[in-house]
């Protein structure tokens, strides 16, 4: 690969919430703590992780729809951690998790759409805006007579085009994909895949692809980020984080993807973790995974391991690497 | 299905063809045309929130009646009064105290019609007139109008400030909606009545100050409606915007968690734009069903201040005054107070049930 | 296996309505399979496709404008639609038992696990005295691997996390000892470690116990692992039912293979572009006359539009409904 341009780059950023307890003591949800990493042009970075790892929180502060507690975030040079987003926000979109509950069920599909292009006045009559909408609809392999539907007149897939359809109405360069295929069905998610593919060769688009499920994250995304309870443990190539993980998390979370091959699934040894994740809101001192490593030495328990890279572009924080 | 109407004989038939496989023939192997296989997709019908929820309240007998009974009653209390020969204010001489159809006049009525050279019909005034020789029915009318304007003018109020003071408490969070809440709160703790009593009577004073001393269209247009009657919308708007505020306050609280509020911010949407276009629109139904709910609330606080004579001023008249100037004959003329508490009552609970059917339409969670 | 096989369940064309303002929603339309005792089957579908559904009415827990309209269903050779609801009560439990998606909405949040697990014992086995109940409920606990199971039995669903909450789920599902499990994607509101956690759970359990479960779930990973058989649904019929190994290595059914092509592969050595189905999911209010997966079928024929497939069998316990594969041979293939 050659050298490309980072855009984005985000620095030692954290996202802390703050829960209410009896008492005066503030507490606070570690939801995203010091992560630090790059999204070059083009790319897809892929981030996995078990729910309440912080993947969705990191990739929504990122957009500035959570202000950061802490960190930068860098767009294309500009710093945007502080300051006004509305420039950015044409650059910067997202497409959620659940179609139904992302789109608004009072709005008609071309109101939905098409509220993007009224904030950012991108259509000068009504006319050319009919035209963008339409345009959009066909792009995403919806019918064009669909726009005076409401959402809840589409099936799962479909809705997920038509919220794919608000993100590109803008004409974006950056798309955070919040699992935007873990609600659908089975015969449905390949052709979203497929399909947030080629709108990235065609307009050249850079993806954050979250996702829990490995196995599509694996085949859509250039490199893989792991998280684990709020910190990022690997990140490496797609491939190379497939064939030789090296974090013990990975390591579990690649065995653990149920793999539809069943004399495959009959001969493979998994490696079943203990326990459940521990608490966000008080996570273990030293490397937060050391309660469930099969390979915990005291040492783990000590001191914090910092991202580092191992070999060429594969950054692991584990101690015992 | 339905071959043989009237053959006893159960149609086996199609049940045998059902269950014996079809023997294709070769032709039937050939590729089907992609226009084929979409006119096998067939499309859903399209319909609308509203659609939906009409077909729903359609089938709730209590609450169609109830709808049926409140448009009765509008009915009544606007297009009537355009059949009857009488304004609510007229008192016409000789015609005191008749009695309504039902009832045998008395013989001073019957003395007192002839001295003034009346003949007397009981269907010239089918409920009667009260002691000034006004006519009930009228006067029935146009009490039935003013209550049903008063709970409708005021619930709108109430709507209008309780939706907006209500979805920026809750969308802004934070320091203002604490303020905004505790405000509410002291509101909640004062006792209604009392407001109303000391309001109205406050307000009366200075209403009429303003419509005495000023000209021009607006305090005329006051005037007209009568300075108490002003003052019991205002009041009641300055008291009950609170519950309804902390209502929407509620669905706005839930609302802006959804994904599609965050996709609007992420969209570079505004709040007003937000609260505008997405938070409103979705608690419209709850809005409805409180409004509803409203009406009846606003008519027997009405009628209630009517009745200890601080609602409207006479000679307009409305059903708590109507029962409250019947208490006074009780014993000889029950219709008096009788018919206009019947009409209360019957507007209240369709207003009640109708509202609890509108509520259970609109409920997404029995969506089908 | 063995050869020594028992008919524990037999479902004879099954068919169930929801009557909905809307029409008619046949959310399963005749379908039939046995199930042997001690035998794994998984049922995979969409959503929509009437896995559920069909699961609910063999337990007689169908909700309201849903209704059984034809067929049977044998439990050891009694059918179950005809249970009265006295012997439906105990049928559910003793003999049969489910467990369902979502733990935290099955556990009754204002009683403790033990509570909960002995109540569900108890219920069905009135003479069973308090303390041999409680037993029961701490062994079925370790059973399901949860250790230290005499602080856990004192605990309120809402202190458990996700997975332990299933493992209760399980516990309280296993201690009448039934004869058949149904699990209803136990495993889909987990996260994949956790859900590796009850998988092994589950296959542990089944050695343990050698009972039979159904187990229903929309991810092909988790079936292959798991079952001995597997019924593949589409629109409220069964179009392929066979072995893992028969539906994994050599299916027959356009939607079976289409749904297998279009997973990213595991041992891919480099990027592959994903051959997804294409179409949407058939609209259950109007369905089409023929196979339901015409419209969406690369390979559909005039005749899938108008007839219903037959099941056609293709090797020992391998059936398929595809008009395909009664096609006359000829042109050489």
């Amino acid at each position: 690969m050659e050298e490309r341009k980072a855009l984005i780059e985000v620095q030692g950023l954290r996202k802390f919430f703050p829960v209410k307890k009896g008492g005066f003591k503030k507490t606070y949800v570690q939801a995203v703590d010091n992560v630090s990493l790059t999204i070059q042009k083009g790319e897809t970075l892929g981030l996995v992780g078990e729910s309440g790892c912080g993947k969705t929180t990191l990739g929504r502060t990122i957009l500035r729809l959570y202000e950061p507690t802490a960190g930068k975030i860098i767009y294309d040079g500009t710093d945007i951690t502080k300051g006004k987003m509305l420039p950015y926000r044409r650059k910067m979109q997202i497409i959620f998790q659940d179609p139904s509950a992302s789109l608004d069920p009072r709005m008609t599909v071309g109101e939905i759409v098409g509220e993007a292009i009224d904030i950012h006045h991108l259509a000068s009559n009504k006319n050319e805006r009919r035209e963008l909408i339409e345009d959009l609809l066909d792009k995403v392999g919806l019918n064009t007579e669909h726009s005076n539907r409401y959402p809840h007149e589409f099936s799962g897939g479909q809705q997920q085009r038509i919220g794919i359809a608000r993100a590109l109405a803008v004409r974006p360069e950056f798309i955070v994909c919040d699992e935007p295929i873990s609600a659908l069905d089975v015969s449905i998610q390949s052709q979203i895949v497929n399909m947030l593919e080629d709108m990235q060769t065609e307009q050249g688009l850079t993806y954050l692809f979250i996702a829990h499920d490995l196995s599509v994250v694996r085949h859509i995304s250039n490199r893989i980020g792991v998280m684990y309870l709020g910190n990022l443990v690997e990140l490496a190539s797609s491939y190379e984080l497939n064939k030789h993980p090296l974090h013990p998390y990975s390591k579990t979370l690649l065995s653990a993807v149920p793999v539809p091959d069943p004399r495959v699934s009959r001969e493979r040894k998994r490696i079943v973790l203990e326990g459940d994740v521990p608490s966000p809101i008080n996570p273990p001192a030293g490397c937060r995974f050391h309660t469930r490593c099969p390979y915990a030495t005291p040492r783990c328990s000590e001191s914090t391991p910092e991202l580092r890279e191992v070999e060429s572009g594969h950054f692991v924080a584990c101690h015992l690497v | 299905m339905k071959k043989k109407l009237l053959s006893m004989q159960p149609d086996i038939e199609p049940i045998l063809k059902m269950n014996e496989p079809y023997t294709p023939v070769p032709e039937d192997f050939e590729k089907a045309a992609e226009s084929e296989k979409e006119s096998f997709i067939t499309k859903a019908k399209s319909v609308s929130y509203w659609a939906d929820a009409w077909r729903r309240l359609r089938k709730n007998k209590v609450a169609m009646v109830a709808l049926v009974v409140i448009i009765m009653l509008f009915l009544f209390a606007f297009i009537g009064p355009l059949f009857t020969n009488y304004s609510y204010s007229i008192q016409m001489r000789g015609e005191e105290n008749w009695p309504p159809f039902w009832e045998k006049p008395s013989d001073s009525v019957l003395r007192k019609a002839e001295q003034d050279g009346i003949t007397f019909n009981k269907w010239l005034h089918p409920l009667g007139t009260d002691n000034l020789g006004r006519d009930n029915l009228t006067r029935l009318m146009y009490g039935t109008r003013i209550s049903l304007s008063i709970g409708i003018v005021a619930t709108l109020i109430v709507v209008i400030i309780g939706s907006i003071v209500g979805s920026i408490a809750g969308y802004a969070g934070g320091a203002v909606d604490v303020v905004i809440m505790r405000i509410t709160e002291i509101i909640y703790s004062v006792p209604d009545i009392l407001i109303v009593l000391l309001l109205s009577t406050a307000l009366k004073a200075t209403l009429t100050e303003y419509i005495n001393s000023s000209t021009g269209w607006w305090p005329q247009f006051l005037n007209t409606l009568g300075g108490n009657l002003v003052g019991i919308f205002i009041t009641f708007g300055l008291i009950y915007w609170v519950s309804m505020s902390r209502i929407i306050r509620g669905q706005v609280l839930m609302l802006k968690q959804q994904e599609y509020v965050t996709a609007a911010r992420a969209l570079g949407a505004s709040s007003g734009r937000i609260i505008k276009r997405h938070l409103l629109p979705n608690c419209i139904g709850q809005l409805v069903v409180t409004a509803c709910l409203q009406i009846p609330s606003a008519i027997f606080l009405e009628s209630f201040l009517s009745f200890l004579g601080m609602g409207v001023s006479a000679p307009l008249t409305s059903l708590g005054s109507m029962a409250s100037d019947g208490l006074s004959g009780l014993y000889t003329y029950p219709y008096r107070l009788v018919v206009p508490a019947v009409i209360l009552s019957v507007l209240i609970l369709s207003f009640n049930l109708f509202g609890d059917g509108l509520r259970d339409a609109l409920d997404p969670r029995l969506k089908k | 296996m063995e050869e020594k096989k028992t008919k524990l369940l037999e479902v004879k064309d099954l068919r169930v309505s929801f009557f909905t303002p809307a029409g008619e929603v046949k959310a399963v339309g005749g379908i039939s399979y046995d199930l042997n005792d001690g035998e794994v089957m998984g049922i995979v579908g969409e959503s929509g496709s009437g896995k559920s559904v069909e699961a609910y009415s063999i337990i007689g827990l169908l909700q309201s404008p849903g209704k059984v309209v034809g067929g049977s269903i044998l439990f050891e050779g009694e059918n179950v639609l005809e249970f009265s609801e006295q012997r439906m009560r105990n049928f559910r439990g003793n003999e049969v038992s489910m467990i369902f998606q979502n733990p935290m909405t099955c556990l009754n949040p204002v009683y403790t696990i033990g509570n909960q697990l002995i109540e569900a014992l108890r219920c069905h086995n009135a003479e069973v005295t308090h303390k041999e109940a409680y037993d029961r409920a701490r062994e079925m606990l370790e059973l399901v691997g949860i250790h230290d199971s005499a602080r856990r039995m004192k605990q309120y669903p809402h202190e458990l996390s996700g997975g332990m909450r299933q493992r209760v789920m399980i516990a309280m599902g296993l201690i009448c000892s039934p004869k058949l499990l149904i699990a209803d994607e136990p495993t889909t509101a987990l996260d994949v470690t956790i859900q590796a956690q009850i998988l092994e759970l589950m296959k542990d359990i089944r050695q343990k116990t050698g009972m039979a479960i159904i187990f229903i779930t929309h991810n092909l990973g988790v079936v292959a692992d798991i079952c001995d058989k597997i019924s593949v649904m589409y629109a409220g019929k069964i179009v392929e039912q066979g072995s893992v190994d028969e539906i994994f290595y050599n299916p027959s059914h356009p939607y079976t293979k289409g749904l297998l092509r279009s997973m990213p592969r595991v041992d891919a050595e480099q990027y592959e572009r994903l051959i997804p189905i294409e179409g949407t999911p058939v609209d259950m209010l109007n369905p089409p006359e023929g196979c339901p997966f015409g419209p969406r079928c690369e390979h559909c024929m005039k005749v899938c539009l108008k007839h219903n497939p037959p099941n056609i069998s293709i090797s020992d316990g391998h059936t398929a409904a595809c008009w395909l594969l009664s096609m006359p041979k000829k042109e050489g293939e």
